[in-house]
């Protein structure tokens, strides 16, 4: 039973797939400008990875090793193009935020990557568990992301505005940077900073 | 002088490990180590014997910047002054005291924002980390606030500032190791961060009236205009709107002369980014397909912060190319690139602070390339060749 919760508790720290194995870059910069798409995102590649890597371990001895790759990506297409239709049914504006990025968690390293790494040699009720892990911390970065950007890029919080009407009649501005994904990538260099400086044994010697 | 030494030596034991103020000796070792020569000298290992330190150097470009900077602070007065109409455009000398009073004041905020915040990160980090404070912010702390307008706010400067020490250079080691200008990551976070307040026709002259247009020469002939609308002589002088320290092409030249009698700053980079800007000037000058390629090529570096930049930022020994060749071409590229952002690309109308940064980027990669150039040239002529 330890065991099992360690597949869940390791990722969301000491084996997050993106502070310390930096994978997944490209959409946590791209889709972090405000919360609500981030956790929505961040709920997205969660479902995938979760549903493909229970596919794909109950069919891990029925897939020849040669053709794997081309396996695993049906089955994720599979998963995204159900989570893509989920999104536009019921919260179409937020796919319509997120647009293209949805259809590209296909190619989200932590994906294809957790497939590889896990599903291919475990059975399927730890990689439910490894899934559901590495999916959250996928969304805790991303929350993390989100949460600052949309705070201190466009004052507000999942759309209602926080900051009060006194600080910008003091002089506050809201920040430009904050909403553009050179800011994220700094944002996410601060968390792998503060992460490692928590972490010694993470350090690279 | 001796008053100070004095001082200093009382308070020593103190701050030795043992003292009861140990836990401020970072800041007692900048202070002491700025004034006097340490009495600790290097005891193994060969070393050089020489006059100038870091500090030493420091010190020298913190002179070659007064020029720009006591300038900037009368042309701030000036400015203010000329647009409310209490003084005719021409009329240089009138109001000589009320001018400069009125910079000095409006500037001495920005130095200390700048000073106060960007030491305090530093002592934390020297503390934090275990060795002394660093000289290498005295000149950034200078730096920062020449390249802003003059009304920037304060709580902006010091979030930029703190941005800068902190993201710019202290993550990647602090001074000496840092691959970009820290005082122009301070800048391009505030144009970045806060565009209304750092560009546009409203921010450069402090408290101006409202009626009275303020855009820089940059602005001006982004806006289409056939040449900028003051003369070359008061540009050149640097009666016209802009970042603190930037207008006067002349106190400018100034410090690149101490700083190039001196040795401290690189006379090939500063040619070459000349060279590089006159080059790009006359291309566009060839193509002419618009009043701003049309504009002689020297106005370049008459206008925005060029000189500036050229004199003061591209030639950072920390983050320029280090070889010789290297410099060359580090130096001609940030030229090139500063006009081409500049004439091609409205929405950066200064393309001096995009141009250097990114250059900065590429100069281990230069260096990179004229050391393995070397490498092989020599080889060759050694009969070495081994095809690699």
């Amino acid at each position: 039973m330890a065991n099992m919760l360690k597949l869940i508790k390791n990722p969301l720290s000491k084996e997050n797939p993106i502070a310390v194995q930096v994978l997944g870059i490209c959409s946590a910069l791209a889709v972090t400008t405000q919360l609500k798409p981030a956790v929505v995102m961040a709920l997205s590649v969660t479902v995938v990875v979760v549903l493909s890597n229970v596919v794909v371990s109950l069919l891990r001895n029925t897939i020849p090793s040669r053709i794997r790759i081309i396996v695993q990506l049906v089955i994720v297409s599979l998963m995204v193009i159900l989570v893509d239709q989920f999104l536009k049914a019921f919260v179409y504006d937020v796919s319509k935020q997120l647009s293209v990025f949805v259809g590209l968690i296909i190619t989200n390293c932590i994906v294809m990557g957790r497939l590889e790494a896990f599903a291919l040699a475990n059975k399927p009720l730890p990689s439910l568990l490894d899934g559901i892990g590495n999916g959250l911390g996928y969304a805790v970065i991303l929350i993390i992301l989100g949460f600052i950007r949309e705070l201190f890029g466009q004052g507000s919080l999942w759309g209602y505005k926080i900051m009060p009407e006194s600080f910008f009649e003091a002089g506050y501005v809201n920040n430009g940077l904050m909403t553009m994904p050179a800011m994220a990538l700094i944002l996410v260099g601060i968390i792998i900073w503060v992460h490692r400086s928590r972490n010694e044994d993470l350090c690279e010697k | 002088m001796k008053f100070i030494k004095n001082t200093l030596d009382k308070m020593r034991p103190s701050f030795e490990k043992g003292g009861k103020l140990h836990a401020f000796h970072s800041l007692f070792d900048a202070i002491d180590t700025l004034m006097f020569v340490p009495a600790t000298t290097t005891t193994k290992g060969c070393h050089i014997r020489d006059a100038v330190d870091n500090k030493r150097t420091m010190i020298t470009v913190f002179i070659a910047l007064l020029p720009a900077l006591l300038f900037g602070m009368y042309n701030i007065g000036y400015q203010h002054y000329l647009s409310i109409g209490d003084i005719v455009a021409g009329d240089y000398c009138a109001n000589f005291w009320n001018n400069f009073g009125y910079g000095f004041l409006k500037v001495l905020p920005l130095l200390l924002v700048s000073y106060i915040v960007g030491l305090g990160i530093e002592v934390i980090f020297a503390q934090i980390r275990g060795h002394e404070v660093s000289e290498g912010y005295f000149v950034t702390g200078l730096l920062i606030p020449m390249i802003c307008p003059p009304d920037v706010p304060l709580w902006q400067l010091a979030l930029a500032v703190a941005f800068a020490v902190i993201i710019g250079k202290e993550v990647f080691g602090g001074t000496g190791y840092n691959f970009l200008n820290p005082a122009l990551v301070a800048r391009a976070f505030l144009f970045f961060s806060y565009p209304i307040q750092m560009s546009g026709d409203t921010v450069w002259i402090a408290e101006k009236a409202d009626a009275y247009s303020g855009a820089t020469p940059l602005g001006e002939m982004i806006a289409g205009a056939q040449l900028p609308s003051a003369s070359i002589m008061d540009m050149f002088v640097g009666f016209m709107p802009g970042c603190v320290g930037e207008t006067s092409v002349i106190a400018i030249l100034i410090g690149a002369l101490i700083l190039l009698l001196s040795g401290v700053a690189s006379w090939r980079v500063m040619l070459s980014v000349f060279a590089g800007g006159a080059v790009m000037g006359l291309i566009f000058n060839a193509v002419g397909a618009n009043d701003y390629m049309n504009m002689p090529f020297y106005y370049h570096y008459l206008i925005g912060g060029f000189m500036f930049g050229a004199v003061f930022m591209a030639t950072d020994p920390v983050t320029a190319a280090h070889t010789n060749t290297g410099k060359y071409i580090y130096g001609f590229l940030i030229g090139i690139m500063a006009v081409l952002i500049r004439v091609v690309n409205p929405a950066y109308p200064e393309g001096m602070m995009l141009a250097i940064l990114l250059m900065n980027v590429f100069a281990p990669l230069i260096d990179y390339y004229v050391v393995d150039a070397n490498i092989r040239r020599r080889a060759k002529r050694a009969k070495l060749v081994n095809n690699k």
